[in-house]
Parts: C-alpha cells; structure tokens; sequence
C-alpha cells in the first residue's frame, strides 16, 4: 500500500490528543517509578552514593593528618652537621623530620627499604649521603628537599658570611588549606558521573531487555514525557548526591571550606548530569545486556575519573594525559567545582565549563539516537 | 458488523527467514481468537503487526477501522497488550506497577483496587514484581494490559512456563475477561489451552496459517477416530476386533484401546458384552488435527 496515505492519515488522527493533566500525570508517575527503582536498588545507591562519600571520608581523615606526621629518617653513627648545629636549628630540623639513632647502614637501608623510615642519613667526612627509596616518592621529596636545604644552610653557616636572599613562603589559599579541598570536588563530580551514565544506561537496557520499552510504545505516552522524567529524575538525584557530599566535607573533622561562587555548582552539576546521561544512553544503545551494559560503562567511567583528575591531580600528570582529558566532559565538571567551590573563582569561571558539558551532551545524544533500537534482538 | 481486526496478505521476512508468509484473517467483536502453533512458528511477530509494534513487509491490518502503522494514537486507548516478557518498572510493586500504568492512561485509581481484585493479586499489592511467581506475574502483566479497560487485548503466550494449576487460574481470569465483552486474541502454544479457551483458532507453521475454524470443526473436519479405553482383560484383544466399525485395537497390561469413527454401536456392543470397567473416551484434539496438517508430531 502507499507509504503517503498512511502518513497522512496519521497526521490528521493526531490532532484529538491527550489532555495535558494526563501528560502531567504521566510524566509524574514515570519519575517516581524511576525513582523508586533508584533508591530500591542498593547497588546503584552504592556506586553512586555510598562509594564516593566512603572516598570522602577515607582520603579526607588519612590525608587530613599527613601534615602533622614528619618523615621519619635514621641517623647512621655520627653525622656531624646534625651534632654541631646550633639548639635552635636544631629543633628546626626536628621539626620537619623525625631523626631516629640507627646503629648499622645495612639495618637502616632494609627500614628504608621497607617503607618503615623516609630515608637513612650517615655523613662520610664532609659528604652529608641521604639514602631514599622511590617507592613513596611523596615521602623522598620531602626528605631530599628537607636535607638539600639543610646542607646548604650549614654552608652558608660554615662560610662566615651572612645570607644575602632569603626566601620566604606563603600560600596563595586559605591558610587552613586541606586535602579534602582537592579530594571533595573531583569525588562530587565522579559520583555524578557514575549515578547518571549508569542510571541512563540500566533504565534503558533492562527496559528493553524486558519489552517495557515495547510496551510503553503501545501506551499514549510520547518519547518526550519518557525521556524528560529520566533526565529530571537523574538530575534530582545529582543534585541531592551535591548537597550530601559537598555536606559532609564540610564536617569539622574533614573540614572542607567553601570559597567562591559555590551557589554555581548548581548548573555546573546539571550541565555535567546531562552530558554524563548521553554516555549512558550511548552504552545503553549500543549495549545489548545489562551485564555488557554495566561493563561498557565500567570501561568508560573509570579511565575517564582517573584522566578528567577526579582521582589524582591533573597538574602533575603528563602531558598527553592533559591532552586528553580536554575531551572527557568529567574534566570540565572537576575543573569547574574546583574553581568555585575551592578556588575562589566567581560565577564566570563556571560559565565555559558548563557550554562545553552542554556542547557534549548534544552530541553524544545525537549520536545514540542513530544507533538507538526498541529491541533486543 | 464490521470485523475489529482485519489482517490482509502480512509478509514479514527476516532475512532468509520468512516470519509471516501472506497470512490473512480477521478476528469478530467480542470473540476469543487464538493463534496456536510451536515455537518459531511466527505467531508472536503475527501478533507484534497486529498491535502496530512492528512493521509488515507489505500487507494491511486495521484494527477497529484504523490503520496499526505507523504508530496510530487513536487505537492506543483501544487496546491493550501484554508481551511475552515481563514488561514491568524494576523493584516498583504490584499497585505500583498498576499506578504506573494507569497514570499513562490516565485511569483512576479505583480501577486499581479492582483490577488487583480480578487477578486475585490483592494479597499481593505490596510485593515488588520481581518476587511474584511466574503464575502471579503472568496475572499482574495481565491486569497492566487491562488498567485502560480497552475494547481488544493481546496477550502473547500468556500462560508460558506455568504450572498447571496457575494455568487454570488464568484461563479463569482470561474467560472472565471474555465475557465482558471483551475481544481477546492470544498466542499459545499448547493445545488444550487453544481448544479449552478459543471461539476459534488459527494453526500456525513456518509462518502460515494451516487452518482456521472453531476448534470442534476442526477437530470434526479431521474425521479422525475416536479412542475407546477399557481395562484391560475385560474382554478378549479377538472379541474386541470383532465389534463391527473396530478399526484398529491395541492394548497393554493396563487397558486395551479401540480406535473406531463410529463410537455408538461399539460402546452398545461392549456394554452388552459388560466390558465397560475403566471406560474412557478420547475424541481427536487439535493435535490430532497437527500432526494431519503437518505430517509431524506436535511438539511445543
């Protein structure tokens, strides 16, 4: 039969459609049952709350005490330049490392070895030697940057003349500058991340598993009203997932200080929530399991936490890792609460971030709505 | 009055596989129309067409006068369908699944209440779909297709999997259904189900269909013999044979069997010769009428 009778028929049976209280009813429904199929599911709440805010938690009280824990490092024999220093140097060096009497260089290497001690010092006639392991390169920094400045004092010392620079250090932040300043934004972003690529995902794939999408094919109920709830719905759970995280960082004891135009985490985190839903209508599309589904995104979301920086800071990372995390919408998100949760940055700081996310997420839909199917088969 | 379904020349081909082969029939208001085949035979991709779910290579069906594809809003209030999955809302419960549903239909929530009722899943209101057997889903899918109160329902497979007794229940909830009015076309493939249940029924393989009639003229129209059982020893395999109109007698250490097309004068006889002990009569079914059509046994 001709294809054009059939369309036209169809346009002029559209217009007696729906009231638009149904539509409401609909749309209200269908969000509430994917909520309920949220909350309900204690694997999904798991991975997008309860992980991230155990990260918090873990990193923010571990790291929190770093700063008061000096290195320990082991005084083999007699290392003069530590004897001679005057009692106050002294109680300076002190300070910053924790000297430890050693008897033997052998035992004290194992300790280094074994990561018990930050380094072995022993003094061979004027050569101050500083044993270190690289395995905590963190800790070996510290020690060498520690002794470098030590041995050059005490030249400076033993010369006679005084010092003609010196160098005092300030940093640019609060003062009570902590970890969890780094930590909080990049796991607020990853838990979004992760809640929204997966919720789009499993909504779809089980849906067609099931031939609920099927179904609601045959219901009056437009792709439109379908699509809306899940975005509102995904977007009502990032923001809760915001307020709880950025909440409990701010406890006392993890103690995370807002500075900046905080209120912007808003549409920054709504901006990253739909750009992370298109990933998951992507896998979702093309995924044909759940299992395969859950896999796809796994493969996505966890490469993507450790480039974008949500994990580990990007400023040290190589620079094909900056390269990509350009593309990664998860940078911006991180970027973007970095700034105007912990940086001070005002309002505009949020605004290219969250053009980019939005840039992405019209992209990455078109692209699933191409290799979007009802079926399973 | 006009047909509610008409189905005319549906083609649909998979690749090397023709799915549905220029299949034609049309279902009457309020009747029980069942499609009955094995597995693979193309009665679910049939019924998918039918609904408007997928599209036909070529050929026409209209459901109450309209046009099934593309999807057609007019008809969306009209039918309602249940599909060989379960089609739910993940960890919603029963009411829930119902409330979800009705809401898309805008029905009220009385309607609820009711249709819980109907399936017997009142007890089972607060329990989320995934923990109901296969016998209570099969119901609560059912009472989802029914939320809107449409005029026709499809059901495919509805009674797939279940035990016998859950089986029973839900012919009861699909007879009731019935007699309201209600047009109701299924697919399924077990026999009895198709004989106990439908006004009539379409056989189907490979994609055609055998034949299609009320599922008594099918069964008559097959002429097969009728099944006569009696205990065995009551009378000898000789005497039995020599009954007039015996056409064949077999038997076992249990009951001899005598199959004849003219049952009357053969129970008279073996009343007469008191050989009635363990009387059984067994007419042809419709897989009788398979295994004609088709030259094969009828295996689900």
């Amino acid at each position: 039969m001709s294809e054009l009778v059939g369309r036209k028929q169809q346009t002029d049976r559209e217009q007696p459609q729906r009231t638009r209280g149904g539509g409401m009813k609909a749309f209200s429904s269908l969000s509430l049952a994917m909520l309920k199929g949220f909350y309900r599911d204690k694997l999904s709440v798991g991975f997008s709350v309860l992980f991230p805010l155990f990260f918090i938690l873990i990193f923010g009280t571990v790291f929190a005490g770093d700063g008061g824990s000096a290195p320990k490092v082991v005084v083999v024999g007699q290392v003069q330049v530590i004897d001679s220093l005057p009692a106050e140097a002294k109680a300076a060096l002190e300070e910053a490392v924790e000297l430890v009497p050693g008897t033997t260089l052998d035992a004290a290497l194992e300790q280094v070895r074994a990561g018990d001690v930050g380094g072995a010092v022993e003094q061979q006639g004027n050569t101050v030697i500083l044993h270190f392991s690289s395995a905590d390169a963190t800790t070996a920094a510290t020690v060498q940057g520690i002794f470098g400045a030590f041995v050059s004092q005490a030249n400076i010392v033993a010369s006679g003349s005084p010092p003609t620079f010196t160098l005092q250090t300030e940093q640019v932040e609060d003062q009570s500058l902590q970890p969890i300043q780094f930590i909080a934004p990049g796991m607020i972003a990853y838990g979004i991340a992760v809640g929204a690529v997966f919720g789009a995902a499993a909504t779809l794939i089980t849906w067609r598993e099931k031939k609920l999408l099927r179904r609601l094919r045959l219901a009056p109920v437009s792709t439109a009203t379908v699509v809306s709830s899940r975005v509102v719905v995904s977007v009502a759970i990032a923001l809760v997932q915001l307020v709880l995280f950025v909440g409990v960082s701010t406890l006392p004891f993890l103690g995370l200080q807002l500075s900046g135009a905080a209120y912007m985490a808003v549409p920054l985190v709504i901006a990253g929530t739909l750009a992370f839903l298109a990933i998951g209508l992507l896998v979702g599309s093309v995924a044909k399991t759940v299992e395969g589904g859950s896999g796809l995104a796994n493969l996505i979301t966890l490469p993507m936490a450790f480039l974008s920086g949500a994990f580990i800071p990007l400023e040290s990372a190589p620079a094909w890792m900056s390269t990509v995390a350009k593309f990664l919408p998860l940078t911006y998100l991180v970027e973007g609460l970095k700034d105007v949760l912990v940086r001070g940055e005002g309002p505009q700081a949020a605004l290219l971030p969250i053009l980019i996310m939005l840039v992405f997420a019209a992209v990455v839909t078109f692209i699933a709505t191409r290799v979007f199917r009802w079926d399973a088969a | 009055m006009a047909d509610t379904i008409i189905a005319t020349n549906v083609v649909k081909r998979y690749r090397a596989l023709t799915a549905v082969d220029d299949v034609s029939l049309s279902v009457g208001h309020g009747e029980f129309f069942g499609i009955l085949g094995p597995n693979g035979a193309g009665k679910t991709t049939l019924l998918e067409i039918i609904e408007g779910l997928r599209q036909a290579d070529s050929g026409d069906v209209t459901v109450l006068g309209e046009r099934v594809w593309p999807r057609n809003p007019k008809l969306l209030n009209k039918i309602g369908v249940q599909l060989q999955a379960s089609a739910f809302f993940e960890r919603l419960t029963a009411k829930e699944q119902l409330e979800t549903f009705g809401a898309l239909y805008g029905t009220s929530s009385q309607r609820i209440t009711e249709m819980l009722e109907m399936v017997g899943l009142t007890d089972k209101a607060g329990t989320q779909a995934e923990k109901l057997s296969g016998g209570q889903a099969q119901r609560l899918s059912i009472a989802c297709a029914l939320i809107h109160d449409p005029e026709i329902v499809f059901l495919d497979e509805p009674s797939a999997a279940l035990d016998p007794q859950a089986r029973r229940n839900l012919w009861d909830v699909l007879r009731g259904i019935n007699e309201r009015g209600k047009t109701v076309v299924l697919t399924t493939h077990y026999m009895d189900e198709a004989e106990s249940l439908c006004d009539r029924v379409a056989i189907m393989d490979n994609g055609n269909i055998l034949q299609l009639g009320p599922p008594a003229e099918l069964v008559r129209t097959l002429d097969a013999p009728v099944r006569i059982s009696v205990e065995a020893g009551s009378l000898s395999v000789e005497l039995a044979r020599s009954i007039e109109g015996v056409e064949e007698v077999t038997g076992d250490k249990v009951s001899t069997v005598i199959a004849t097309r003219r049952p009357a004068p053969v129970l008279a006889a073996l009343a007469e010769a008191d050989a009635l002990e363990g009387l059984q009569v067994r007419g042809a079914t419709l897989e009788d009428v398979f295994l004609d059509l088709t030259g094969r046994e009828y295996r689900a």
